[in-house]
């Protein structure tokens, strides 16, 4: 602004020329993230939302088209709420979908307790050391993350490491299940997804006052009241947003609980894709998307409510 | 604050109390051998100092000569790497900072975002589980002594920094503490608002009887505030004395100089009478011989420093005289007019540039002395401080 200011003041004649360039890139600046948002979220969303309404079909694509123009002028709509009206008749899907928030919400919690404690301590480590810390909480993210999941299958299966270790230590007499069971999924997920809590933690208790914790101390408050009065309730922004972060992805993943879940563990995310490459039923796919979508939204509008508020 | 202005309060506290005179008097605090070391770096070493019941004391000093450092080991934020820390007869070795019977005033602040006015406040009296009515009217009385009676459901993103200021006052004040600590407490206000709170401080502080210690690096703060200021260079006390002690007779160029501006002339002893406490120097270049009193024991021969205040000399246009004066002659050449003084920048005829500061007296639109006027400087020679470099 200020150079705009100047500029004006040194070239009266080019200032409107000018002025109205800014204005152009102004509008293309604040357009662009609108175009992606259009062309990446809102058009796939729409098509998403009309295949939901469609009929299943055998044929090329495998779905009714909604405007049948061909047929009587009375039903060219042919738009149906049928794949809703089965989602609420199946108890399968709301098995699924409770489940899914279930380890969703287990997840996060459990990437909090973990989490939070070592956000802490980088955020209070030397300087030099705080970005080495924060490099190895990153560095798992240069391997693929599908990698990362087979080698827990390693890890964990009848013959992996951990149980010919405690075999061989005489510790166990046969083999532990614990590939194919929830745990398994407990541990993918927090072990995928903990740098998304510890990142926006990291960030709102670094840039805490310490002075703060100074203050509560000279007036009286011991260690654990200081964390309890003081660093808790200045660090929300940071666990609510780490917390979406987890939940977010944690709530619609397939591939973890498809790896290292056993066939009870049938989160949603199994579910849509049965749905549409077993069964290629679309339109019921499409359906069992769009209500995943709106489980979503609510917590999303949540975060916006409170950064809104911060 | 008193509304009566038509009587001048005749009792003269500050001047009444000093019992640092006083050889019976027990200090309240009493700091020895207070030794404090980063890795390599000695922030502070071997302090010594007593600070008594009631006082207003004042750690002055430049940035990083150890004043924030000393203050936190007061408070217990900083473990001492040797020596004691005695407040009220207690040794606060193993006591923490939440179980010391001080409170601090931080620099900035570090009043509770999340908490409104009231609560920041209030929290010191909720950690001590004092039940809530009791809490309700201390904090009450608290906002009033601090003149905040309307604010106490305000957040404090929503206080202007003097209001922040008296939030974060009260707060450390509610404990009734028997030391308060003030780090730099005036430093983030603007100069009017410091004048006029600086006064309010010394009234609470008179009015609460609370011993406070200050740290700033604001001598004039340090002036108008304190019953004695403490100064501090590179870890140590360079000089522990009332305000005029200090100003007045420095013990150092460093006190001297940091205390407003000083002229500084080079000098030889030539005559020493140490029973009289008083020498007769010689100045470099003039030649001219100065009398001084001094309690150092000097020798003939001895090379010294010669000190005096810009304000203690005079500059007029015709030849003073009088009995033990110093008068020198020399060119204006520069003046800065500040309407109620006007600073002289004066070459002498050694070629050596004396600074004068000069009430105007008389009202003029003119001025009254201007560039390359021919003047006569002099001073008494009781003005004149002996420095030993």
């Amino acid at each position: 602004m200020i150079q705009d200011v100047e500029n004006r003041a040194k070239n009266p004649d080019t200032a409107v020329s000018n002025a109205r360039g800014d204005k152009l890139w102004r509008y293309f600046v604040i357009g662009l993230p609108y175009l992606w948002l259009l062309l990446f979220f809102l058009a796939p969303f729409a098509i998403v939302l009309k295949i939901s309404l469609a009929t299943p079909v055998v044929a090329q694509p495998p779905f009714t088209q909604l405007l049948d123009l061909s047929v009587g002028a009375q039903q060219w709509l042919l738009a149906t709420l049928d794949n809703y009206r089965f989602l609420t008749e199946d108890n399968l899907y709301w098995i699924s979908y409770l489940k899914s928030i279930k380890i969703a919400a287990i997840s996060t919690l459990l990437c909090l307790l973990i989490g939070y404690p070592m956000a802490y301590g980088i955020a209070t480590a030397s300087q030099r050391r705080r970005n080495l810390l924060l490099m190895l909480v990153i560095l798992p993210f240069w391997t693929s993350f599908l990698l990362r999941v087979y080698a827990w299958m390693g890890l964990l299966g009848k013959q992996g490491v951990i149980n010919s270790l405690l075999l061989k230590m005489g510790l166990i007499d046969s083999p532990l299940q614990m590939l194919y069971t929830d745990m398994a999924v407990y541990l993918g997920i927090v072990y995928t997804y903990i740098p998304f809590m510890i990142l926006p933690l990291y960030a709102s208790l670094e840039k805490m006052d310490l002075s703060l914790h100074d203050a509560a101390a000279d007036l009286g408050a011991k260690p654990w009241q200081r964390f309890i009065d003081i660093t808790l309730p200045l660090s929300l922004p940071g666990i609510i947003a780490g917390s979406l972060l987890v939940f977010i992805p944690a709530i619609g993943e397939y591939v973890i609980p498809a790896l290292l879940g056993g066939l009870d563990s049938l989160m949603i995310g199994r579910t849509l894709f049965d749905e549409f490459f077993v069964n290629r039923d679309w339109p019921l796919a499409s359906a069992v998307a769009i209500i995943l979508l709106f489980i979503l939204v609510i917590p999303i509008m949540l975060l916006q409510r409170v950064q809104r508020e911060s | 604050m008193n509304s009566d202005n038509t009587q001048i309060k005749s009792s003269k506290p500050y001047v009444a109390q000093t019992p640092w005179l006083d050889p019976q008097a027990v200090p309240f605090i009493q700091i020895r051998d207070l030794t404090k070391h980063f890795g390599t770096v000695k922030a502070v070493h071997n302090l010594a100092l007593d600070i008594y019941q009631g006082e207003l004391f004042t750690i002055l000093g430049g940035s990083g000569c150890g004043k924030s450092t000393l203050l936190r080991m007061l408070a217990g934020f900083e473990i001492p790497t040797r020596g004691q820390i005695i407040i009220d007869g207690v040794d606060m070795a193993d006591i923490p900072a939440y179980e010391r019977p001080v409170n601090m005033m931080f620099q900035s602040y570090a009043v509770f975002p999340h908490m409104t006015v009231e609560q920041n406040i209030a929290y010191g009296l909720k950690k001590e589980r004092l039940p809530a009515a009791d809490i309700t009217d201390r904090v009450s009385q608290m906002l009033n002594l601090v003149q905040l009676d309307n604010l106490g459901k305000r957040k404090p993103n929503q206080l202007s920094g003097g209001q922040r200021q008296r939030v974060a006052l009260a707060r450390a004040l509610i404990k009734q503490p028997k030391v308060l600590l003030l780090d730099e407490p005036l430093a983030a206000l603007d100069k009017k608002l410091r004048e006029q709170t600086q006064f309010e401080l010394m009234n609470l502080q008179y009015e609460l009887g609370t011993t406070f210690v200050v740290v700033t690096h604001d001598q004039e703060e340090a002036m108008t505030l304190s019953t004695r200021i403490a100064v501090m260079d590179a870890g140590k006390f360079v000089q522990i004395g009332t305000p005029t002690q200090v100003y007045e007779s420095p013990h150092n160029r460093f006190v001297a100089d940091f205390f407003g501006t000083m002229n500084f002339f080079n000098a030889t002893v030539t005559e020493a009478d140490n029973s009289a406490q008083s020498v007769t120097v010689t100045l470099e270049k003039t030649g001219t011989e100065v009398q001084a009193t001094t309690e150092q024991q000097y020798r003939a021969g001895d090379k010294i420093t010669i000190a005096v205040r810009p304000e203690k000399i005079t500059v007029s246009q015709s030849r003073p005289d009088g009995p033990s004066m110093t008068i020198t002659k020399g060119t204006i050449e520069d003046l800065a007019y500040y309407g109620n003084r006007s600073v002289y920048r004066v070459r002498s005829q050694s070629g050596r540039v004396i600074q004068v500061s000069a009430q105007n007296y008389q009202r003029s639109e003119e001025l009254l002395l201007e560039w390359d006027d021919e003047v006569f400087l002099s001073w008494d020679s009781s003005c004149n401080v002996v420095l030993s470099e």
